[in-house]
């Protein structure tokens, strides 16, 4: 190519099958996704607490999001009890820091691992199960573990709840929003890309290929059994990692937060998202989070044209996130990330569109 | 244009005429509840050979295609591989072993790119897993799937889907799957390769293209051919021997030009008493 500062671009040429194969295709989305994080890094620096608590929402519901986008965007399995697993890495994590005094920072991770091995036991049926049943055997195990969650004391603190240390590195404590929202930025940073070059190389393809054709997956040398087990190993272990990031901020665990209503929000996430995008996990997670906030926010502004609307906002927030899913399934089953495609498409030749 | 290939009977099989079989099939009954599919069917496949199943339709060519890939497990009889029992093996077990097959009715991974797709099909020979994977620059899966892209690239020329490669699966036209299919059983590397009928649905041209990539994987790439096929005159063009399938039982065995004159085949084919005017108008070898 002969390229050079003066020639004006006529496309985009790779010579080589490493730059063919990359997470962010052209140069521009490369320095797109830079700029977002260098942004993202100035936030604690000139937003306040209340917006960085947002982030920090977006950002640890979002690591739990991208797991159950692989288990059911990737892989094509229901799951109705990822708030269960969210809830075991945050009470592990706790346990572990509490009970063994390991450093959070080792026990985050660990956490994860753990819950992955209680999610792949779950995931045990998967292997038989498909559809509607598997969706009835994930919800048992969400109420199996609520359960448990009351019950094991030794473990969760029972109905009282759970203390988590906050996260500390080298004696330097991450215990406010400033100093905890890099710890979230971090982590959805590398667990973002550990994602995404997951499902570009073996076992992500195999992961689509039992989604989209499970015979002829089989006959591609897959082991069935074994990758829908390993998914839900895999959707886990980021449930786990995204909750124990959440005990560890609030400083509290308590069984209340990990109902089947956070489950099916999850659930929305995605949807709302894209299923099977790992950036669509992260917008849908933005949006989910965000939208009970702008209703509040228009509740506020209209309270004074519209009577009753500010004693009402707390069904309106409920409704909204219902209505949001049903208009998404509607307009844009494939999410957000679909609809930013196509705006990318629509600007790649703007002016001229055809 | 030019026409089928005009191999032929003729043509010799690359291997020695008296090598060991590769596929060793042993009197496999496959029945579903008081239905039998298949009734004691015995045949064996050398060396690269290219093999075609024929018969009527329900005549049991894809069940026991099925029995072959793993698919079914037969309810009698024994099919051996490279002289090992498989018949107790899972479809993915016997992939590794180095049988690989495509489909009569597409079963391509529709929302993947034709890439992803053929890269699958490299799924047994790559080590990398899911922790590499995820880490992918650290550990080698990078160097991994470069160097496995390239042989994945190698097939898409032979197969020329190049300007394709880059869309979706799902999204292309029914010829250009089938042979997208054609390319994930060849990524594969496999020994012995089944095709359910190949050629279904396509035109002249695309036929004749399809009829060259099979004769091409035969005599270049060496792998051997199990293939079943309605197109008579591409069976007996391409085939070095054919099996013929009615009811769920072999009829008859043997070179083209011998299955053409079979009074079983032609009674199977067109009912007693007719003249076999219809298959040798079909571009049959004079």
């Amino acid at each position: 190519m002969s390229g050079g500062h003066t020639t004006m671009r006529c496309g985009e040429f790779r010579t080589s099958y490493r730059a063919d194969t990359t997470i962010f295709p052209t140069p521009m989305s490369r320095r797109v996704a830079l700029g977002a994080v260098v942004l993202a890094a100035s936030f604690p620096l000139w937003l306040n607490a209340y917006y960085l608590n947002l982030l920090i929402q977006i950002g640890y519901y979002g690591i739990a999001a991208l797991g159950l986008n692989i288990l059911v965007g990737f892989t094509g399995q229901i799951s109705l009890g990822h708030a269960a697993f969210f809830g075991f890495g945050a009470f592990c994590s706790a346990w572990l820091n509490n009970r063994f005094g390991l450093p959070v920072v080792l026990a985050v991770p660990l956490a994860g691992l753990l819950t992955t091995a209680v999610g792949m036991f779950v995931g045990i049926p998967a292997g038989r199960l498909k559809g509607l049943y598997l969706a009835i055997a994930t919800l048992a195990s969400q109420f199996i573990l609520e359960d448990f969650f009351a019950r094991a004391e030794w473990f969760t603190g029972g109905s009282a709840g759970a203390l988590a240390q906050p996260f500390t590195l080298f004696g330097f404590a991450f215990n406010n929003d400033q100093r905890f929202f890099y710890v979230v930025l971090v982590a959805v940073i590398v667990m973002y890309l550990a994602g995404a070059n997951l499902l570009r190389s073996r076992d992500g393809r195999a992961y689509v290929a039992v989604r989209d054709h499970y015979l002829s997956a089989e006959i591609m040398g897959i082991n069935l059994t074994k990758y829908r087990i390993l998914a839900f190993g895999s959707a886990s272990f980021y449930a786990g990692v995204g909750g124990a990031l959440y005990g560890h901020y609030l400083g509290f665990v308590s069984a209340e937060g990990f109902t089947i209503l956070l489950s099916i929000q999850f659930l929305g996430m995605i949807i709302i998202g894209g299923l099977g995008s790992v950036m669509g996990s992260l917008l849908g997670t933005a949006f989910m989070v965000l939208l009970p906030e702008v209703m509040e926010a228009s509740a506020q502004g209209l309270g004074g044209v519209i009577p009753g609307l500010k004693d009402s906002v707390a069904y309106l927030k409920q409704m909204a996130i219902g209505l949001a899913i049903i208009l998404f399934l509607i307009f844009e089953p494939q999410g957000l990330a679909h609809r930013w495609k196509l705006t990318k498409a629509y600007w790649k030749l703007y002016p001229f569109s055809y | 244009m030019s026409a089928l290939p005009q191999v032929s009977a003729a043509r010799p099989v690359a291997s020695a005429v008296a090598a060991a079989p590769l596929l060793a099939v042993d009197a496999i009954s496959l029945t579903f509840g008081g239905i039998k599919a298949l009734t004691e069917v015995s045949f064996e496949v050398r060396p690269q050979e290219v093999f075609s199943i024929i018969g009527p339709n329900g005549a049991g060519k894809t069940s026991l295609l099925n029995c072959v890939s793993g698919r079914y497990r037969p309810s009698r009889g024994r099919i051996a591989f490279k002289g090992t029992d498989v018949t107790a093996l899972r479809p993915n077990e016997r992939c590794h072993l180095g049988i690989g097959r495509t489909f009569q009715n597409l079963a391509l991974f529709n929302h993947m790119t034709v890439l992803d797709n053929i890269m699958v099909g490299r799924h047994h020979l790559l080590k990398n897993n899911f922790f590499t994977g995820a880490l992918y620059w650290i550990g080698g899966a990078q160097r991994e799937e470069l160097e496995h892209r390239r042989a994945v690239e190698e097939i898409i020329d032979f197969l020329e889907i190049t300007h394709i490669r880059k869309a979706i699966a799902g999204t292309l036209s029914y010829g250009l799957r089938k042979r997208v299919e054609l390319a994930r059983a060849i990524a594969l590397k496999p020994d012995l390769i089944l095709l359910d009928e190949p050629m279904a649905g396509m035109n002249l041209e695309e036929k004749e293209d399809m009829a060259r990539y099979i004769l091409d994987l035969n005599e270049e790439w060496g792998m051997t051919v199990i293939m079943i096929e309605h197109d008579m005159g591409v069976v007996m063009d391409v085939s070095h021997r054919i099996m013929v399938l009615d009811f769920g039982r072999k009829i008859a065995e043997g070179a083209p030009e011998a299955i053409i004159e079979n009074p079983h085949v032609k009674t199977a084919y067109l009912g007693a008493d007719v003249e076999m005017s219809v298959v040798a108008d079909a571009g049959g070898p004079a």
